[in-house]
């Protein structure tokens, strides 16, 4: 197999969480029963017009300011003009020639630890469509338009990822961004958030792109990954078995794990774009673009290279712990509480304990059933050896599914570790007593009998004793002394 | 005849409780009922609704409520949404449509107590200037039924100088209200582009529809204005500028106004109308305005730019009548290309067709720049013409239309020479200008009409120099034979 390159760029739709639509007054919650949210001008209706929602573009501009890229003081609504039953207008009022975010960029930490620039060639904002439902129907399809003229910032990248696993990288770092700055609820399940994936292939080292295929409509990061895996594989076997990739639009099947055409660039609709009558060009002063600034949080990266400077984390673990704004507010609250020297500690536990649970039971953050309070006390007790890592951690299971406090939990069981060096020896030389042939051996040598002992000892304790102490008293009478 | 009375007599007698609007509302229904068979005016008639909104105002009035529209009768143009009444655009594909809003406009002439007789007959789509292209068949003109009255507001305009009510709303693109106007003896003005809400009118193409009124006088067409205009939040083109009192400002002096006469409209001119308008400017130039001749270098320009612009943008906003959602639908489609092209290719008539033909085309990758991008660049210049024209004048002038009413069928066939009908109107919508037409005289038996055309927001200037003629000359007051 020569030495291919892989190009990827990818356009990020993320739905603005605006309680109304681009252009109509319906609201945007999502599932409520189809074409409840749909009004006059969401259905086209002869005479209505559109008229822009402000707050769509503060979010916009948001996020343009929080990559850095410049904001155009105009910009234009174009119409894209196609026929399909869930795009009522048959056009779609999208910006075209005159995006209001323009050119930023993105740093994203890969796995290895390296952090790679991504370019954003633009962001601009348009209306999605509704939805068409043909599952389970024969020979009719059925229109839902709750979710057309909902806002969308389409986010455009450079064609700067080499792997799937940059392109993931990247495509989490705007989902934890548009979280952060609030102006996306990132559900992809719901489609509030998903991707178009434009792939290509070239022999390493050739300074031209080669004929990209887009993958449209990917709505998980796993997705991503294996689509573009699969799409990668598929243009090199073609290029290797002498074909040629085109440019064309395929969907990722995710049951079957690959991706077929769905047009060719023949095929595709000549759009017809052109300024949109109906809209003034959207203009904004530097005071309404300070006024945004002013509504910026502290960003992931800020956040982020503040929690390895005040906490002294590994630059990794507070990335993971800015994944996102109430993840990275429920460390820092432990952390304060616990004291910035048990910062460690603390992000472990975030990190291991609270996050599975919180995974297990798919709980989000914000509704953990453990508070950042709560955990602070549990993890208080390991600090102040009244329990070991060990049983805190029985600790915070009981804490997950009972809802008591930590000292409670410790209190009602007994858990209180055994500092008492004298009740630990009287453990200690019965457990000898009782097992005369291990001791024989581990004086003769074994030393991995050594565990033996302490798992009879902890064993007899109910795991309560404290395991320094046990260690060294341990040590001594097992030689002995 | 209450028909002949202006909306200001009208209202002091509905005031003095003289007569009741459901008197006048019966007066006009009778009028439509024994004229309009043969004028095909309306294309749907409110009777009842009509005499309960007359009802509702007579009690408005006896409760001591007072307002120049109140209890006055119009006909609506049928490009306006009226709630709960068919609004068909004079379009088969909205045959069906039953409205369920009211346009802005509606909403606003509702409030003021004016009342609704009916919906008036237009071209399809408003595309068109002789009203044959109507799903429901040609408008005739009153002064001589053989022949068209203009469009595309051409039912309000047969209406009007049929005296079928006290005044009507139309729209004007291209010359929608201004050209009808003349060809049917009435007073048509086209107001500033945004002066007045287009919610709720049917789109044809967005930068150039403008909603206007078509009266028998100025003095009558000023208190319809004042009415209509303002901003409208639902409009995001709508302009929010404080709309004058227009019936106050109709005596402003004319001393020391500069007309100014458009050089490039009398190129050509027949000589009958070169001599009416010269005789109009006489009428000015008597009432202590100056004259002198401007020109428009870009003006002849008008017509190709405009069959640009105007059907890239109705290409597009006629792309909703796809039989999915209201509407014309295809019996028993195959599949969806079916449906669209069976619901759209029965639904739209041949004039609207082309249009939205002519609009892809000069939409369409590789054309774009060479048709549309070039048309918007020729509107900017004609814009500027005029711009550099309102620096020396006041107000131009110029005939509304080369000729008189022709003979329907006369040139249906020929999309070419009916575009050159809307020669001198155009430039205005291009330009966002507003325009009116008064009658300035008659050429064979066929009234004509003088157009005038201000700079923007000039609406109370035009409205009070058409006044101002209009009190010096008895055009505006020659009604057809038989509609005495």
């Amino acid at each position: 197999m020569a030495d291919w390159e892989v190009v990827i760029g990818l356009e990020i739709h993320a739905q603005l969480a605006t309680k109304s639509k681009i252009f109509s007054g319906s609201a945007t919650a999502y599932g409520a029963e189809p074409n409840t949210q749909a009004n006059l001008v969401d259905l086209a209706y002869p005479g209505v017009l559109p008229v822009f929602n402000a707050e769509a573009l503060r979010m916009a501009v948001k996020f343009g300011l929080a990559i850095g890229a410049s904001i155009a003081r105009r910009s234009i609504f174009a119409r894209k003009n196609y026929f399909y039953p869930d795009l009522p207008k048959g056009y779609q009022i999208s910006q075209y020639e005159q995006p209001v975010v323009g050119k930023g960029s993105l740093a994203v930490v890969l796995d290895d630890g390296v952090i790679k620039t991504v370019g954003v060639t633009r962001a601009h904002l348009e209306e999605d469509a509704g939805k068409s439902l043909h599952e389970g129907l024969a020979n009719s399809s059925f229109i839902d338009l709750n979710r057309a003229g909902t806002p969308l910032l389409e986010i455009v990248s450079e064609p700067d990822m080499r792997s799937a696993k940059e392109a993931v990288a990247y495509m989490k770092k705007i989902h934890t961004l548009v979280r952060y700055l609030e102006i996306c609820d990132g559900n992809m399940q719901e489609g509030s958030f998903r991707c178009d994936a434009n792939v290509s292939v070239r022999p390493r080292g050739a300074n031209k792109f080669g004929t990209r295929a887009e993958i449209k409509n990917l709505n998980s990061f796993r997705f991503l990954e294996k689509a573009i895996q699969h799409e990668v594989v598929r243009q090199i076997e073609l290029i290797e078995s002498g074909g040629k990739v085109v440019q064309e639009t395929r969907l990722y099947d995710s049951d079957k794990n690959e991706t077929r055409s769905m047009r060719s660039k023949e095929e595709a609709n000549d759009y017809r774009y052109f300024p949109d009558p109906d809209l003034l060009p959207v203009e904004m002063d530097q005071e309404f673009i300070e006024s945004v600034r002013a509504t910026l949080p502290e960003l992931p990266d800020d956040k982020a290279a503040r929690f390895a400077r005040d906490f002294g984390l590994s630059a990794y673990d507070a990335g993971v712990l800015c994944a996102s704004r109430e993840l990275g507010g429920y460390f820092e609250s432990l952390a304060q509480a616990l004291g910035s020297v048990h910062a460690k500690l603390a992000a472990n536990w975030v990190m291991g304990e609270l996050s599975s649970a919180l995974n297990r039971d798919n709980v989000e953050i914000s509704a953990s059933r453990v508070s950042a309070a709560d955990l602070s006390a549990l993890l208080g007790r390991i600090v102040d050896g009244t329990i070991s890592g060990k049983i805190a951690k029985d600790v915070f299971e009981a804490m997950w599914s009972e809802g008591k406090t930590a000292d409670a939990i410790i209190e009602a069981r007994g858990l209180r570790q055994i500092t008492d060096a004298g009740a630990i020896e009287s453990v200690i030389d019965a457990v000898i007593a009782a097992n005369p042939t291990q001791l024989a051996d581990y004086r003769a040598g074994k030393d991995k009998l050594f565990g033996f002992f302490v798992g009879q000892v902890m064993k007899a304790t109910g795991g309560k004793a404290n395991p320094a102490q046990l260690n060294d008293l341990l040590k001594s009478k097992l030689a002995g002394s | 005849m209450l028909h002949n009375l202006s909306i200001g007599a009208l209202a002091d007698r509905l005031a003095a409780r003289q007569i009741s609007s459901v008197e006048l509302t019966r007066h006009f229904l009778a009028r439509i009922e024994r004229f309009n068979p043969s004028l095909n005016a309306l294309i749907t008639l409110t009777a009842e609704q009509a005499l309960a909104s007359a009802a509702a105002a007579d009690r408005r009035l006896t409760a001591g409520e007072r307002g120049r529209l109140l209890g006055i009768p119009l006909i609506h143009k049928d490009i306006f949404c009226t709630d709960g009444v068919r609004t068909s655009c004079g379009s088969r594909i909205l045959d069906n449509f039953i409205a369920p809003y009211d346009a802005t406009v509606v909403t606003r002439l509702k409030a003021a107590g004016a009342v609704m007789l009916g919906k008036a007959n237009m071209d399809e789509f408003a595309m068109g200037s002789s009203n044959e292209t109507s799903f429901y068949g040609p408008v005739r003109n009153p002064w001589d039924t053989t022949r068209v009255p203009g469009g595309s507001s051409g039912g309000s305009a047969a209406a009007m100088g049929a005296r079928l009510a006290s005044f009507c709303t139309g729209t004007d693109t291209g010359g929608s209200i201004r050209q009808p106007a003349a060809l049917t003896g009435v007073t048509g003005i086209k107001p500033t582009y945004g002066r007045v809400s287009r919610y709720g009118m049917v789109a044809f193409a967005s930068s150039l529809d403008q909603a206007g009124v078509l009266a028998r006088t100025a003095a009558d067409a000023a208190a319809v204005l004042k009415v209509m205009a303002g901003f409208d939040p639902k409009d995001s083109t709508s302009v929010d500028a404080p709309v004058p009192d227009y019936p106050a400002l109709l005596e402003e002096p004319l001393k020391g106004l500069r007309i100014g006469l458009l050089r490039e409209f009398f190129d050509g001119l027949e000589a009958r109308n070169a001599a009416l308008i010269e005789e109009a400017l006489g009428v000015f130039r008597s009432l202590g305005a100056d004259t002198m001749e401007v020109s428009l270098p870009h003006l002849p320009l008008s017509v190709p730019t405009y069959y640009v612009v105007a059907p890239a943008e109705c290409s597009s906003n006629l792309s909703r009548f796809d039989g999915v959602r209201y509407g014309y639908r295809c019996a028993q489609p195959k599949d969806l290309i079916d449906l669209y092209r069976r619901s759209r290719g029965e639904g739209f008539g041949a004039e609207v067709k082309r249009r939205i033909m002519t609009g892809t085309y000069v939409l369409s990758a590789g054309y774009y720049d060479a048709y549309y991008l070039k048309a918007q660049k020729v509107r900017r210049l004609i814009t500027d013409d005029f711009r550099a024209a309102y620096q020396k004048v006041d107000l131009l002038i110029g005939p509304t239309t080369p000729t008189p009413a022709f003979a329907i069928g006369a040139k249906i066939d020929d999309p070419v020479t009916m575009y050159l009908n809307d020669i001198y109107t155009i430039g205005a919508n291009l330009a966002g200008l507003p325009g009116m037409s008064v009658p300035c005289g008659f050429i064979d038996g066929l009234p004509m009409g003088l157009q005038m055309i201000g700079p923007h927001f000039s609406e109370a200037r035009l409205l009070g120099a058409a006044h101002q003629f209009q009190r010096a000359t008895r055009w505006h007051e020659q009604i057809p034979g038989g509609y005495e």
